[in-house]
């Protein structure tokens, strides 16, 4: 076997590595494992290149040892409650890369048909449309995170509404331009450098409008999109490279950020376009917030809250983004251990979209230690909330709106919820009655068995765990 | 060598596809930000590209690269362990 041969060998070794980590991940108990296999399989790969291409040492070395201290640092330091930020910042940085490759690529092929005056050849078209693709998606990818890492993060320029004039005529008008500068490279491939670098600057621009409208409960969706983009990113750079572990790799993040950008859809009962386009129209068929609430809303104290845990038998938590934003996840679990000592079954209800991006909550839980099979999915939940005697909604609010189940012309309408006012009593942590994300009031808040209990969630939290220690 | 690449990408897809619906909702970030380690393989690309004597932006452009996607993949790997650890520390 030739040089070439052992390399492709190795890096399909890489690939299975890979496959079988993912794979790994499918369950909490082989998890570790599999983040470790995909770990050897990229550092296999990542040797497999040191050993048989030729390439600058210095650059390679230098961006090794960078990448490396600077990944490191910003993984340690990063809080649970800020995961969603990282994840995007990092998931940006992939497609950064995929979109500099390109761009090397190209000003390598403009270099070559400038020196040769040579006409394009077959694997020229592959290289060069690839090249325009991963620019494209890479670009976009890059930007389109770093403007969800600053949603994220609540930097203040991304707080005002960022309304665009006709959005989708300007989206589409962006994408057609780099459609046809993608087309230019190849119609004078000497000057791909250049339409390369105005095609990457263009589907930048449209990185930032594409993300810029999207709001914060629709990020899941957004993140696990940009997931799968920087996969296919990857993906392209392995057609321009004639790469075969970058295609198999790239497509397997490619597939499984679709998954689950398909599942958190779902879990909003929206089409992904209308998540990227249309946004909720909050004026529609919905009563005021004065109709609903009139005079029906309870509110609660401590004490009463403590009272009422005295003689529950099954308490659901239902966590929501407030209880990540007011850090309460440690009271959250003081509050599991003090009714687990008194003999209350508590369990978690978790809605697929709670947070901000898929999981938020189970990694909030998990890092307080709370078993993981105490966290039940929405079906589980819903079939459980006819026997739970209190529920406790934790800074959730569409996704226990009732309005989603009743009222057809809701703009959450048939969006799955967790059916809290089911329970026999329901207790809502929350600061105000301000409306979520959807900007549309909750009925929930003025049902009969429903106690408003409005303060900080973590405060909330440690107040009624002190109470329920008083009544003994 | 086109239609053999592009039969790769298409059969991979079908490989993820097959294997990421079975992970459960409470791995979602884990999974998600351990793919998103493993796109970092752009990693290998940018290596391959960074030739041996450069120009000064091809040069700037590899280096630039190579370390985005190196924060990638140390980054994405490390917050991926890190959660991973905490799911791992206990039995229901």
């Amino acid at each position: 076997m030739g040089h070439d041969s052992w390399a492709d060998l190795l890096y399909l070794i890489s690939a299975v590595l890979f496959i079988f980590g993912i794979k790994g991940l499918t369950h909490p108990r082989t998890a570790v494992r599999g983040n470790m296999l995909s770990v050897a399989g990229m550092l296999l790969a990542i040797v497999t290149t040191l050993i048989f291409a030729e390439f600058n040492w210095w650059i390679a070395i230098g961006g090794l040892v960078a990448g490396t201290v600077i990944g490191a640092i910003m993984a340690l330091r990063v809080q649970m409650t800020a995961m969603p930020q990282m994840v995007a910042l990092l998931n940006g940085f992939g497609g950064g890369a995929s979109t500099l490759v390109a761009g090397i690529a190209a000003m390598l092929t403009a270099a070559s048909f400038s020196a040769y005056d040579r006409s394009l050849r077959a694997g020229d078209y592959q290289e060069i449309i690839a090249t325009g693709l991963s620019g494209l998606i890479g670009a976009v990818t890059f930007f389109g995170s770093l403007v969800a890492w600053g949603k994220l993060e609540e930097l203040a320029i991304f707080k005002k509404d960022w309304k665009i004039p006709l959005q989708q005529v300007v989206n589409a008008i962006l994408l057609v331009v780099t459609l046809v500068l993608g087309a230019l490279m190849l119609v004078a491939p000497s000057w791909a450098g250049l339409m390369y670098f105005l095609l990457a600057l263009v589907a930048s621009v449209l990185g930032v409008t594409l993300v810029s409208r999207i709001g914060g409960a629709d990020m899941p969706v957004v993140i696990s999109l940009l997931n799968s983009y920087s996969g296919l990113a990857a993906a392209m750079t392995g057609f321009v490279t004639s790469n075969n572990v970058l295609i198999i790799t790239g497509s397997l993040v490619g597939a499984s950020g679709i998954i689950l950008t398909m599942i958190m859809c779902k879990a909003m009962n929206r089409s992904l376009t209308n998540v990227i386009f249309g946004g909720i129209d909050a004026a529609a068929a919905t009563a005021s917030a004065d109709e609903v609430y009139a005079g029906k809303v309870k509110s609660t104290t401590a004490e009463e809250i403590a009272m009422m845990l005295d003689g529950a038998r099954r308490v659901m938590i239902v966590p929501g983004y407030g209880m990540a934003v007011a850090q309460a996840q440690h009271a959250v679990r003081d509050l599991y251990h003090e009714l687990e000592a008194r003999g209350v079954t508590v369990e978690f209800a978790i809605h697929p979209v709670a947070g901000r991006m898929p999981g938020h909550m189970n990694v909030l839980l998990a890092e307080v230690d709370i078993p993981y099979d105490k966290l039940l999915e929405l079906d589980p939940a819903n079939a459980a909330m006819e026997q739970t005697d209190v529920a406790i909604v934790i800074g959730a609010n569409d996704v226990v709106n009732p309005d989603a189940r009743e009222n057809p012309g809701s703009p959450i309408a048939g969006m799955p919820i967790l059916n809290v006012d089911k329970a026999q009593t329901v207790i809502v942590v929350k600061r105000s009655l301000s409306p979520g994300f959807a900007g549309i009031p909750n009925p929930l808040f003025a049902a009969d068995n429903c106690l408003m209990y409005f303060a900080d969630g973590k405060k909330a939290i440690l107040d009624i765990v002190a109470a329920v220690k008083e009544n003994g | 060598m086109f239609i053999l690449l592009l039969t790769i990408f298409v059969l991979a897809i079908f490989i993820g596809f097959e294997v990421i619906t079975k992970v459960p909702p409470t791995l979602h970030t884990p999974l998600m930000s351990g793919t998103n380690a493993i796109s970092g393989i752009t990693i290998v690309g940018a290596l391959v590209l960074a030739r041996q004597s450069p120009g000064v932006w091809e040069g700037i452009l590899a280096f630039v690269a190579i370390t985005l996607a190196m924060i990638n993949v140390v980054g994405g790997y490390l917050v991926t362990h890190r959660m991973l650890g905490m799911f791992k520390s206990k039995k229901g």
